[in-house]
């Protein structure tokens, strides 16, 4: 067994495909919109060269979701509490300065940690991600 | 065995195609990130890694243009721009070199992507709900 996809609820689809894809550097792995789901689109971004991703998801409305929980879902996401996505990379500095430049958005700059070289950045709906350079076996 | 650099100038360029493709990049750029002329550039380049910088750069974009066919409902226009091409005429007749089918003929040999993509059963049911609907149970009790 292993683990395929994680997924992370977003405010607009598009707009996370943007930023996961131009300012993060993943691939689209999957893009269909599937009319007989109500034009349900299913969306996988992941790094380039390996087969798991994240699944991008649209906040459904009615009758997926009811209105209340709709509302708490995309209030959770919005403070950053609704997911966070842990990636690696092989120089965080270096990964730091070059997504910075892209305009990503970082909520802490890189610094040391006991497992190696740590910093975090934020999606445009709020959800989490860390991005480090570890220095362990895990 | 220490690798010489040039060795690590000509990996650079070629991770630069791996990672900046969908730009409008060419051997130009890759040569300046090896810090060489284009000339010589392009000989050390296949010498190392068997390819012409022009030929690896392309590979790599038609590459993920036959991934995008199978795993998405982009159009071929749309890929080709995606994979930082420009000429949709020059991306059909190289991957028609490439695959020996043009993009469109590539997708319809490949089942379609919404047959391929793994969305839960749960999600099936869920998103595949009527959106309006009535029940007897909607109406009062005493049938007004």
């Amino acid at each position: 067994m292993e683990i395929k996809f994680n997924q992370l609820w977003v405010r607009d689809q598009e707009e996370a495909l943007e930023f996961w894809t131009k300012k993060v550097g993943l691939e689209v792995k999957s893009d269909v919109t599937m009319s007989e789901m109500g034009d349900f689109r299913w969306l996988v971004v992941g790094p380039a060269g390996q087969e798991n991703g994240i699944v991008l998801m649209a906040i459904p409305g009615e009758p997926v979701m009811d209105a209340a929980t709709k509302s708490d879902v995309e209030e959770l996401m919005s403070k950053g509490f609704a997911g966070t996505i842990f990636l690696t990379t092989d120089d965080c500095r270096a990964s730091f300065e070059e997504l910075k430049g892209r305009g990503v958005e970082f909520t802490s700059e890189p610094e040391e940690t006991p497992y190696g070289v740590d910093c975090g950045f934020r999606d445009p709906s709020g959800n989490n991600a860390r991005l480090t350079e570890v220095n362990w076996k895990l | 065995m220490v690798v010489s650099n040039v060795s690590r100038q000509l990996l650079r360029a070629r991770d630069l195609a791996d990672s900046r493709y969908t730009e409008p990049l060419g051997v130009e750029d890759m040569a300046r990130a090896a810090s060489l002329s284009r000339a010589h550039f392009s000989e050390r380049f296949k010498e190392a890694f068997g390819v012409s910088p022009h030929a690896y750069l392309l590979t790599r974009r038609l590459e993920r243009a036959a991934a995008m066919l199978r795993n998405t409902d982009y159009s071929v226009a749309y890929i080709c721009v995606s994979v930082g091409l420009s000429s949709v005429g020059s991306f059909t007749t190289s991957f028609k070199r490439a695959y020996g089918v043009t993009p469109t003929g590539y997708r319809k040999e490949h089942p379609p992507a919404a047959a391929q993509v793994m969305v839960p059963a749960c999600i099936t049911r869920i998103y595949g709900r009527p959106r309006h609907r009535t029940f007897r149970e909607d109406r009062p009790a005493d049938g007004s």
